[in-house]
């Protein structure tokens, strides 16, 4: 789209920057307040470095993840093979660094799933309150009556060991849990005067949920995602370690932990390694979720506020 | 102010809080006295150092903040000096305070019962019975109806106006020298409010309390208090007693907040109100810090801050003009 | 609201939960697999043997008449189904394995409560300083490994490489089983060297398990005395010149200790998750080795009777929970739903 000539004095350019400013200043406070945390940089750096394994992981490995070279078996970490070859002689680096994807993939598929179900549910059950609330809550306690793993296990059980039915299974026992954060949230916006005042002035619901509570609830859900994209990514490995989740050949990092159990004592390289790779994973989003909720928290944004500003006039 | 019988007086009290943004100098060399029995009022805008003044005065300032000098006179004797020890006994005993909201200044896990009888266990070291028949009679003394079953309540189970009845009872217990009001009505509704005022007036001559009140509603100043003192962005700017104050303020800051009110023949005028707005104080104005706002500044108001100077018996003002 | 009355409440408010969790392990045994009788009889059965599982249960009639006779066997008789390995009736298979996992289980909770909560009160208290920072740094790593690579882990330090202790199996030394729970039965026999046996057998799983559990009580408990300690009733206990040991463990702690309690029923169901993966690893014979088994063998009964008995011990911890919070919190009496 070619923008007209001198857009950039035009009144719309004026209004659209005045309307995003508000957005855009918090953004940047935000991504200050990160900043200064060192935990919260290192947790941004470990996540990224594990998304950019898991985009480019395949580019990047040095050997194919798949070839058996039962000849080169059970090497140990060293030059050639940095965390040593597995039982059928596939370097386990390589095969970490092409397993990097599945686990994200997980994660975004079960957010994708869980999410935007949430949302709406406990959208409707926050705002609407009555019967709607209840029976969505008693719905929602009917899943959380389980234990999470145990769950998935079950429907994984159900539906037939793969990666995908895996995620499904996961998908279905995380939603309740969105489900009662967004109702928390709508709850506590639902009280609020300026939503009455909104209302008084003829909003209509929709409206509301745009414009009131959506924003509010943002950061909640920005912290929680994060916070849960490690707790999904465990439990996905934990299911492919039983033997639900992916199925060999794929390198899947649970899978590759509980492949290696039976050699623990001869290979410990072969179950370890990927270990340590969910571990500072998941470290990671915990470190960079614990940042995002202080980055979020009203008293130390205004604290560091003037620190801010200070340093874009002066 | 070497009047007879001062409690209290409070001698260049300096407070600052250290935070990220820089060092918000939120009293700057405060100073003035309590006598005994009357009731003071610390009136001001908000944020200007009325509740500091009174955690500095406990001793209860929070990290970050920190009183760094001055001298607080407990009958001679500087709290500031004391250990947290010696504080402590002084604290509900000696000096009270109460909030401006009950709700959440109660603890809503204990019965209020339970909550107005702790300064007698740990005071008084009365026996938990004896204590809790204590706080029955002194509940009662505030005005709460059926004392007894009310003592069984838990705060969430009590109306606004009542919570803050307990909390005055709590405060009262020991029969404390100096009762610190931090704006207590401000958060009732005016009848209430009314009766508030009277039980805390009625209750002072009862038990000879002094009592600091601080607000920011003058009306409430008007109805008891016996002095008041102004604040203006940590600063006080005028003290005198009541009457004079309202009928002849000398500082622009005084003068202007009470043509502000608007009086009952005033129906149709513009309201008066102070142009700009209160200062941030991590980097206040220098000299007085009133004058980026007032009307008669001269160039010596930025420069040097004014020192407080007796223009009648018992009027003090900061400013320049004098 | 009298405590009685909301208990009551409580428990009348299960119901439609309890009811939605029946259907829901319908679903997920009848509705979901394609032919529940294949996957029901195992992947081994022979075509009479699913045939005879299809008549058993009324698998040709219409829907509305299977949750009938499923609601039935399963209220009436207890019936959980009959599991495609073992042959045996799953509830009998769970019955003998259950005291095995809820040792494993009690201990690791236990374990994690009295280590954690304490652990994160101090660690409010000490902010910034060095106990602070450690109980954080171990608090995040117990969070942020997964479960069975620490067990993995703890296996290979603690017995392949030094030996302290045993890493497999519950118990090897012969005693009279009373109640099922080794160290209990082992003590009514007088058989010291058998309880020392399944005590050390029981270390490694039991802290593994708590590692995990532990960092999160931890982090939640800081959390919440952190709040805690800068709300205004804490100013108003120490305005009134208490003792600095009142104020904080007695008007402090009660309200800080609201969000972990909370947790706890939850933190429980993980415990339980936590043991299907442990008990793997360690051979530890209890109800989390039989259902990671059923998994793996496709044996569908025994997974989703689990799975039940799951979920019926996570209502029932639930419940308790919710019970002691109510006692320690009058404000929830009065609307009778805890959030």
């Amino acid at each position: 789209m070619r923008l007209p000539e001198g857009f950039l004095f035009t009144s719309r350019y004026r209004i659209l920057k005045r309307r995003l400013h508000p957005i855009t200043k918090e953004f940047g406070l935000t991504l200050y307040v990160l900043r200064k945390s060192t935990l919260a940089v290192i947790g941004a750096l470990l996540v990224g470095m594990f998304l950019f394994l898991a985009i480019f992981g395949s580019r990047v490995a040095p050997y194919d993840p798949y070839e058996v070279k039962i000849k080169e078996r059970f090497i140990p970490p060293s030059k050639a093979h940095w965390f040593g070859t597995d039982k059928m002689g596939r370097d386990v680096l390589s095969r970490m660094l092409f397993g990097a994807r599945y686990s994200i993939r997980a994660g975004l598929i079960v957010l994708v799933i869980a999410v935007p179900i949430g949302v709406l549910l406990g959208g409707i059950a926050g705002l609407f309150g009555g019967w709607r609330d209840e029976v969505i809550m008693r719905f929602t306690d009917v899943f959380l009556a389980f234990p999470s793993l145990i769950l998935a296990m079950s429907f994984s059980a159900a539906l037939g060991p793969s990666l995908f039915n895996a995620m499904i299974a996961l998908s279905i026992v995380w939603w309740p849990m969105y489900t009662r954060l967004i109702r928390g949230q709508a709850l506590s916006v639902r009280e609020t005067d300026y939503v009455e005042a909104a209302r008084s002035r003829g909003a209509g619901n929709w409206y509301l949920v745009r414009r009131h509570i959506l924003p509010n609830c943002l950061s909640p859900i920005l912290v929680t995602l994060t916070l849960d994209m490690g707790w999904i990514i465990t439990a996905t490995a934990a299911l492919s370690f039983l033997g639900f989740g992916a199925q060999p050949p794929l390198p899947e990092w649970g899978r590759m932990v509980s492949d290696g159990r039976i050699y623990l004592m001869q290979a410990w390289w072969v179950s370890v390694f990927p270990g340590l790779g969910i571990a500072m994973t998941v470290l990671g989003f915990n470190l960079l979720g614990d940042g995002i909720r202080d980055a979020l928290d009203p008293k130390l944004r205004r604290i560091t506020e003037v620190k801010w500003k200070q340093r874009t006039f002066s | 102010m070497e009047t007879a019988n001062v409690l209290l007086a409070v001698e260049n009290l300096k407070t600052q809080f250290f935070t990220y943004g820089g060092v918000v100098e939120a009293l700057d060399e405060v100073s003035f006295g309590i006598i005994e029995g009357e009731v003071f009022g610390l009136v001001g805008e908000s944020g200007c150092g009325k509740s500091v003044t009174a955690s500095s005065i406990l001793g209860l300032v929070q990290k970050p903040g920190k009183v760094i000098s001055g001298r607080v006179l407990l009958d001679g004797d500087d709290l500031l000096q004391k250990t947290e020890k010696e504080m402590n006994a002084i604290r509900g005993s000696r000096i009270s305070i109460i909030f401006q909201d009950p709700t959440s200044s109660l603890n809503p896990l204990f019965k209020i019962g339970y909550q107005v009888a702790e300064p007698y266990i740990y005071h008084q070291g009365k026996a938990k019975k004896a204590a809790s028949n204590e706080a029955v009679s002194i509940l009662k003394q505030t005005g709460l109806p059926d004392p007894r079953d009310k003592a069984k309540n838990y705060p969430h189970e009590l109306s606004g106006g009542m919570r803050q009845r307990a909390m005055i009872a709590m405060a009262l217990t020991c029969e404390p020298d100096l009762l610190i009001a931090d704006e207590p009505t401000t958060n009732l509704d005016v009848t209430i409010e009314r009766q508030i005022l009277n039980l805390v007036k009625d209750l002072q001559e009862e038990f000879g309390t002094s009592v600091l009140w601080i607000t920011h509603d003058l009306g409430v100043i008007a109805q008891i208090c016996d002095r008041v003192a102004v604040m203006y962005a940590g600063s006080i700017v005028e003290q005198a007693d009541v009457r004079t104050v309202f009928r002849s303020p000398k500082h622009p800051y005084t003068q202007k907040l009470l043509r502000a009110i608007p009086a009952a023949d005033s129906a149709g005028e513009n309201l008066e109100e102070i142009p700009g707005s209160v200062p941030r104080l991590i980097n206040p104005p220098s000299g007085c810090r009133f004058h980026p706002r007032c009307d008669h500044a001269t160039s010596v108001c930025s420069e040097k801050k004014p020192i407080e100077l007796e223009v009648s018996p018992g009027h003090t003002v900061a400013c320049h003009l004098f | 609201m009298k405590l009685r009355n909301y208990i009551l409440r409580r428990l009348l408010l299960l119901i439609p939960v309890i009811l939605g969790v029946l259907v829901l392990v319908f679903i997920i045994s009848y509705v979901i697999p394609a032919d529940p009788a294949r996957a029901w009889a195992g992947p081994k059965a022979r075509p009479e043997q699913v045939e005879a599982l299809r008549e058993r249960y009324h698998l040709n009639d219409p829907v509305y008449l299977q949750i009938y006779y499923y609601l039935k066997s399963l209220i009436l008789h207890f019936d959980l189904g009959v599991s495609a390995t073992s042959g045996r009736p799953v509830l009998t298979d769970l019955k003998a394995f259950f005291p095995a996992t809820f040792e494993l289980a009690f201990f690791a909770f236990v374990l994690a409560i009295v280590i954690g909560i304490p652990l994160g009160v101090v660690s409010a208290l000490r902010r910034n300083k060095p106990t602070d920072h450690f109980s954080r740094v171990v608090a995040l790593t117990g969070v942020s490994t997964p479960l069975f690579w620490s067990a993995l882990l703890m296996q290979f330090f603690f017995y392949y490489k030094l030996r302290w202790v045993p890493a497999f199996g519950r118990s090897v030394v012969e005693i009279n089983r009373y109640t099922g729970f080794i160290l209990l039965d082992s003590v009514l026999n007088w058989n010291w060297s058998a309880f020392g046996d399944a005590a050390t057998r029981l270390i490694l799983p039991a802290v593994t398990l708590a590692f995990y559990t532990m960092g999160y009580l931890v982090r939640i408990t800081r959390g919440s005395m952190l709040e805690v300690l800068e709300s205004e009733y804490v100013v108003t206990a120490k305005a009134k010149g208490l003792p600095a040991r009142i104020v904080i463990y007695r008007h402090a702690l009660k309200n800080a200790i609201i969000p972990p309690i909370t947790v706890l029923g939850v933190t429980f169901g993980w415990l339980l998750g936590g043991t299907v993966l442990l008990e793997t690893i360690f051979s530890w014979p209890g109800m989390g080795r039989y259902a990671a088994g059923s998994i793996v063998q496709v044996d569908l009964p025994a997974m989703v009777g689990f799975t039940l008995v799951a979920a019926t011990v996570m209502i029932l911890s639930n419940l308790v929970v919710d019970i002691f919070y109510s006692i320690i919190d009058p404000r929830v009496r009065v609307g009778g739903k805890t959030r």
